[in-house]
């Protein structure tokens, strides 16, 4: 079984969820070869092959020539399997990629069991296990759903991709930096996010009370962001930040993917929520059946006295 | 310009969800069906397009499924679209992204739309597969996970999100699919008068074997409950009992409470 893993790459350097691609492939059993449309000093450090494509000369982001350079190394390689990472940049190129092949997709892989792949539906809330029929599949995995266990110190070996066709209906212009942080929460040591379960931004500094009182800073789901209750700047989930504090309190945050993904590798997680099947008592270490505007306030109270 | 907006209905996630007798997808007994968040920002940004361009421009809403996704197809005319498309498919939640694309780019093929808009994913499935293999198989260029949206002449500069605040900008040409992620513009709610208004509108019925040629490429073998990791406490009762328990807790196993 052979699994071709392709590399994430943005700003000129090799992005670390492209060492959890590797992981996969472990944990699959497969033998890796690798694709990095990149430079040649971001080389991932894993044993065997890697098919190397430059940055400068084809674009960071462009996915219709990366399409052809991840198929040109799926023709030299013949791979069982072409993984991505369920990314920005991976949800955008694997259907491409798939579809050319005519090659089941496989979306967002939690887990793999006795063969088979896990994914969720409903927000996690239910798990699904798929087997493509195609011969060849093409996988998204989930970010942070197969860490890395040793620092990977291999020797790829080096082979070089060249396009004579470059051509592409997409022009790159640019990136547009995130906005200016009022609060860095990947240094707080307490946070204490809100969710859609506070109900209305009306109820927001109940939270933020309770996060003063534990000596931290006020966090948020993105649900909560995009209804404009907590500035953006205190998201937590892959589209905004990454967090591993010492206390996280997850406040009416059922817990969908992308805010997990954002927050379980935190030391200790206090999860509060009515609903006592919600996701995120996945990975809290406590969870509080009630509903936060109850509990909150009563614990915020006991805690200042 | 000829536009075209996908949309799906998907049931509330707040719901609670379990597996069907067959196990290949959830029960859907008991369960209220609304429009995907996802493409009620598509619809929105076709509506502001349609409104950019007035009659030049005209918006045709498309939607895979049972009877019941016309209450999602009506609310999309009420938000402003020209026409729906009914695709009748009892059994819409068995079919692979694959075939859901394949749907649609059948029926879109030949009829000259320049700009397809879709949600980025579903919430229920979650693939974010389907915009993209439509764009493919019609081989229009695409853009995915939109944060912004600009259309003048034929050209759309289009904002796309990336992690961690960071965001990408890109243009391209019509034909083209982008597909919309949440917080891309403010979803209107439809008002009585265009709800009276959008009663009057068409709402065009294709059987899916009619259009739907193609297989799966995969299959599900099951649909389960996430595995309790187990090694959680959970505290159930009386409020300050609980947060007395609480803080006894944070006490014991974190260097936060002394």
């Amino acid at each position: 079984m052979k699994a071709l893993l392709i590399c994430e790459y943005r700003e000129g350097k090799l992005l670390d969820a492209s060492y959890e691609l590797a992981a996969f492939a472990d944990k699959l059993g497969a033998e890796k070869a690798m694709v990095l449309i990149g430079s040649e000093a971001e080389v991932p450090k894993v044993n065997g092959t890697v098919y190397l494509a430059d940055a400068g000369k084809y674009g960071e982001y462009n996915p219709d020539v990366h399409k052809k350079i991840v198929l040109a190394a799926v023709e030299r390689e013949n791979p069982d399997y072409i993984v991505f990472v369920h990314s920005s940049y991976g949800w955008d190129l694997a259907p491409r990629v798939a579809a050319t092949l005519k090659a089941a997709q496989i979306s967002e892989i939690v887990n793999i069991v006795d063969g088979k792949f896990e994914v969720g539906i409903c927000n996690s809330k239910l798990r699904r296990n798929v087997t493509p029929t195609t011969g060849k599949a093409v996988l998204t995995i989930q970010a942070g759903a197969f860490s890395v266990t040793d620092a990977s110190q291999g020797v790829p070996q080096l082979e070089r991709i060249d396009l004579a066709d470059g051509a592409s209906s997409l022009e790159f212009v640019g990136y547009e930096p995130a906005e200016k942080k009022d609060v860095d929460l990947t240094r707080a040591e307490v946070i204490v996010s809100a969710g859609r379960g506070v109900g209305k931004k009306e109820n927001v500094p109940v939270i933020a009370s309770l996060a003063k009182a534990l000596g931290g800073e006020l966090g948020a789901s993105r649900p909560v962001v995009d209804a404009g209750w907590v500035e953006h700047s205190h998201q937590v989930g892959t589209t905004g930040q990454t967090v591993s504090p010492k206390l996280y309190v997850a406040c009416g945050i059922s817990g969908a993917i992308q805010h997990l993904a954002g927050m379980k590798k935190s030391d200790f997680i206090v999860a509060i929520n009515k609903d006592k099947d919600a996701p995120i008592g996945e990975v809290a270490d406590v969870l509080v059946v009630a509903d936060v505007l109850q509990f909150v306030p009563a614990l915020t109270g006991m805690l200042q006295k | 310009m000829k536009v075209l907006v996908c949309i799906k209905q998907v049931p509330d996630m707040e719901s609670r969800f379990k597996a069907n007798s067959s196990g290949n997808w959830y029960d859907e007994a008991d369960l209220a069906f609304r429009m995907n968040e996802y493409d009620e920002y598509a619809v929105e940004q076709a509506v502001q397009l349609r409104e950019q361009l007035g009659d030049a421009a005209d918006v045709t809403v498309i939607s895979i499924g049972p009877d019941r996704v016309q209450e999602a197809l009506k609310k999309a005319l009420a938000m402003g679209c020209d026409r729906g498309v009914h695709v009748q498919d009892p059994v819409s939640s068995l079919k692979d992204p694959w075939q859901i694309a394949s749907i649609i780019a059948t029926f879109a093929k030949d009829k000259g739309f320049d700009l397809i808009f879709a949600g980025m994913q579903s919430q229920d499935r979650g693939s974010a597969q389907v915009g993209v293999t439509v764009a493919e198989q019609l081989g229009y260029s695409c853009a995915t996970t939109l944060v912004g949206f600009a259309c003048s002449d034929g050209v759309i500069t289009a904002k796309r999100e990336l992690e961690g605040g960071l965001k990408g900008v890109v243009k391209l040409k019509t034909p083209a699919l982008v597909t919309c992620q949440l917080g891309l513009n403010v979803p209107r709610y439809p008002t009585l008068p265009n709800i009276m208004k959008a009663k009057k509108k068409e709402i065009l019925s294709i059987p899916v074997a009619d259009i739907l040629k193609e297989e799966a490429l995969a299959t599900t073998t099951s649909v389960h409950p996430p595995a309790r990791k187990g090694g959680g406490i959970v505290l159930e009762g009386d409020l300050n009992d609980m947060a007395a328990q609480l803080i006894g807790i944070l006490k014991e196993k974190t260097a936060v409470l002394r």
